[in-house]
């Protein structure tokens, strides 16, 4: 689904990332690790091709095409979605407007949606305006369902989000990936085998702390640290070394 | 009484306006020829229909009642609804009888030299009323058109809405494509009386050198609603406006919302002042301004003279080609206990907004106008749902002239 190539970006004249390989397979959700300021969100901007992050060498790979150099609303056509950590207010756009104009090929039931993700109060509300953190990921992924991409880029699903909240997020993200257990609500509801033979949804989740894991299924994780990639491994494992160890550990296996 | 006015208006006749650029008024003519009246409003000449639609005034409608005016002719004017009063301004001096207490009230003839011309040749104009406790379901629309090149419009408008009324009035004023140039001069007397509320929407389309100058003014008594909704895409040749709400009892209400967009060679002088004197009234202007060249100058002014007022002023630009945009926020406070503020911004489009779209899919055009339609799109209350149609449709037609 996606390859990243010895990838170098640039921040205003800064080096971000420094020759960064990446390989996600279709079907697969990779957790992305790091402690703050280590570039994982700028990785995820330089995926979608946001201005800002000049991209030095290396490329960027979807679905066998080279897409480096490709402007943003056109990976989104491609099929690469972001939920992302900050979104900026749009005033005078409801939100119930931006989840349409996100429809692609598949039209959603926008009100069934929006009611499983408890976005039903903030439908007529303007674009992000004045959301709690909880709400700004409900908003988010309800704007992903409309859209169904394929590869779907997620920064800090779980920062700023209530227990609570977090549930409901976590079924979203597993309904979106095809490997939750709850129907899509989309006009035409495909079925279950259908589903699961067809999953090639892949995910790139960017966590700090790793909470998410104990709401999805991860298939890999990796470290990134200090702009470089530093470790590839079971999710789980590196989020108890993590833990056990602190990323400063992570110091050492980048002088391999 | 009539003599003294016109003494008045003729020592006017060249009194500069306070505000706004300099007309000469030589250049235009007081005669045009007289236009048949219409008793059907299926009758209207298809050519002026679409241009009636522009500024959201629907011949094929079921408005309570119809007033149009083309040129010095009132071609059309009928209520519907019991309790609705509509008739053309000369026969309003007429016809009612205690016409002398509401005219010349607001607006002093010798204002400016416009307020004169209105004052020395009158060509009708409306006289709306809505009796005591009288309720409209949808807005009664009137019509203001010129179709006759270099013509002087000099009009008079009367709205009353009597106690505990619920008024609503939707004003489109348009020029036929052809024209050259004209003016245009409304004045307008507003009375909302005891617990009434009138809500006046105005769509103007004006031809790029037409010149403007309404001259308004609105009293508001206890416990009354003003709302007013001024939406002008297309810009006029000179446009100077300032009207003028005076909440005068207490609890009275005004909201005013404006949105305007400027392209080059127009030059755009409005704003709305709101005088407060009762307590515990409230005032709120909104201001939505585009410059895509041209001048808008935004003014507002709310004056506060009674305790436990509280207003607000809120005035946006947006700059997407060389022009001028100038905000003029004012407030004045006299006694102790009021409230009021004002923010004004002027900006540009926000590039992190634009990829945040892009993100979704939407190509950079489609971002971008996308961004403007909810600049522009500020939640007027209230307003029925074909004329809110209306003025979104109205809203993405205008993007052509903006890029």
């Amino acid at each position: 689904m996606l390859v990243i190539e010895d990838l170098g970006v640039e921040v205003g004249g800064k080096q971000i990332l420094n020759r960064i390989n990446m390989e996600i397979p279709s079907g697969e959700t990779h957790i992305l690790f790091g402690p703050n300021g280590s570039g994982k969100t700028s990785l995820m901007m330089t995926i979608m091709g946001f201005s800002g992050y000049t991209v030095t060498h290396g490329k960027i790979i979807y679905k066998g095409e080279d897409i480096t150099n490709l402007p943003v609303h056109e990976r989104a056509r491609l099929g690469i979605g972001v939920a992302f950590q900050r979104p900026p207010t749009i005033n005078g756009l409801k939100t119930r407007t931006i989840v349409e104009m996100c429809h692609r090929e598949v039209t959603i039931d926008i009100e069934k949606a929006a009611e499983q993700l408890l976005a039903t109060e903030f439908l007529d509300r303007d674009v992000n305006d004045r959301l709690s953190g909880g709400e700004i990921k409900r908003s988010e992924l309800l704007q992903l369902m409309a859209q169904q991409p394929d590869l779907i880029l997620l920064d800090e699903p779980e920062s700023g989000v209530d227990l609570e909240s977090m549930a409901i997020v976590g079924e979203a993200i597993n309904m979106l990936l095809h490997r939750g257990i709850k129907k899509m609500p989309m006009i035409t509801p495909k079925k279950h085998k259908d589903i699961v033979r067809e999953n090639r949804k892949s995910a790139l989740v960017i966590t700090h702390t790793g909470h998410i894991l104990n709401y999805i299924t991860a298939d890999k994780g990796q470290v990134l640290f200090d702009g470089v990639m530093c470790c590839r491994r079971n999710a789980r494992e590196i989020l108890k070394w993590i833990d056990e160890y602190g990323y400063r550990e992570c110091v050492e296996c980048m002088n391999y | 009484m009539h003599e003294l006015l016109n003494q008045k208006a003729d020592q006017a006749k060249d009194k500069q306006a306070a505000l706004g650029k300099n007309l000469n008024l030589d250049q235009y003519i007081d005669q045009s020829t007289d236009h048949h009246y219409l008793d059907q409003l299926s009758n209207v000449d298809k050519k002026d229909v679409t241009r009636f639609l522009d500024v959201g005034i629907d011949t094929q409608s079921e408005a309570p009642a119809t007033f149009i005016q083309k040129d010095h002719s009132v071609i059309h004017c009928h209520s519907h609804q019991k309790g609705i009063d509509i008739m053309k301004y000369s026969q309003a001096l007429t016809d009612i009888k205690d016409i002398d207490q509401y005219i010349w009230k607001g607006v002093a003839v010798d204002t400016d030299k416009y307020t004169a011309r209105v004052g020395l040749n009158p060509h009708d104009g409306y006289f709306i009323r809505a009796q005591a406790g009288v309720k409209t379901e949808q807005p009664i629309q009137s019509c203001l058109y010129i179709s006759t090149d270099r013509l002087s419009q000099n009009v008079h408008n009367l709205v009353i809405a009597e106690e505990g009324s619920d008024l609503k009035i939707v004003t489109g004023c348009s020029t036929a494509p052809h024209l050259n140039t004209g003016l245009h001069i409304g004045v307008s007397e507003f009375y909302v009386k005891k617990n009434a509320t009138l809500s006046f929407t105005m769509i103007h389309d004006w031809g790029k050198h037409v010149d403007v100058r309404p001259r308004t003014t609105v009293f508001v008594e206890e416990g009354g609603v003003f709302v007013s909704n001024y939406i002008c895409l297309h810009p006029a040749g000179t446009l100077q406006m300032y009207p003028t709400t005076i909440l005068n009892g207490p609890g009275a209400v005004a909201r005013l919302n404006s949105v305007i967009v400027s392209t080059e060679g127009s030059h755009i002088d409005m704003g709305g002042r709101v005088i407060l004197n009762a307590p515990e009234s409230r005032a709120e202007i909104i201001s939505r301004a585009i410059v895509s060249g041209g001048t808008i100058i935004a003014r507002g002014s709310l004056i506060g003279k009674a305790p436990k007022i509280r207003a607000h002023l809120e005035c946006k630009g947006l700059i997407l080609a060389e022009g001028l945009m100038h905000a003029i926020p004012e407030i004045e406070g006299y006694v102790p206990g009021v409230e009021m503020s004002h923010e004004a911004a002027v900006g540009k489009i926000d590039p992190e907004e634009v990829e945040y779209l892009m993100a979704r899919g939407l190509d950079e055009e489609t971002a971008v106008s996308t961004i403007v339609r909810g600049f522009l799109n500020i939640d007027i209350q209230g307003l029925p749902e074909t004329l809110q149609k209306r003025i979104d449709t109205l809203i993405q037609e205008t993007e052509k002239d903006m890029f």
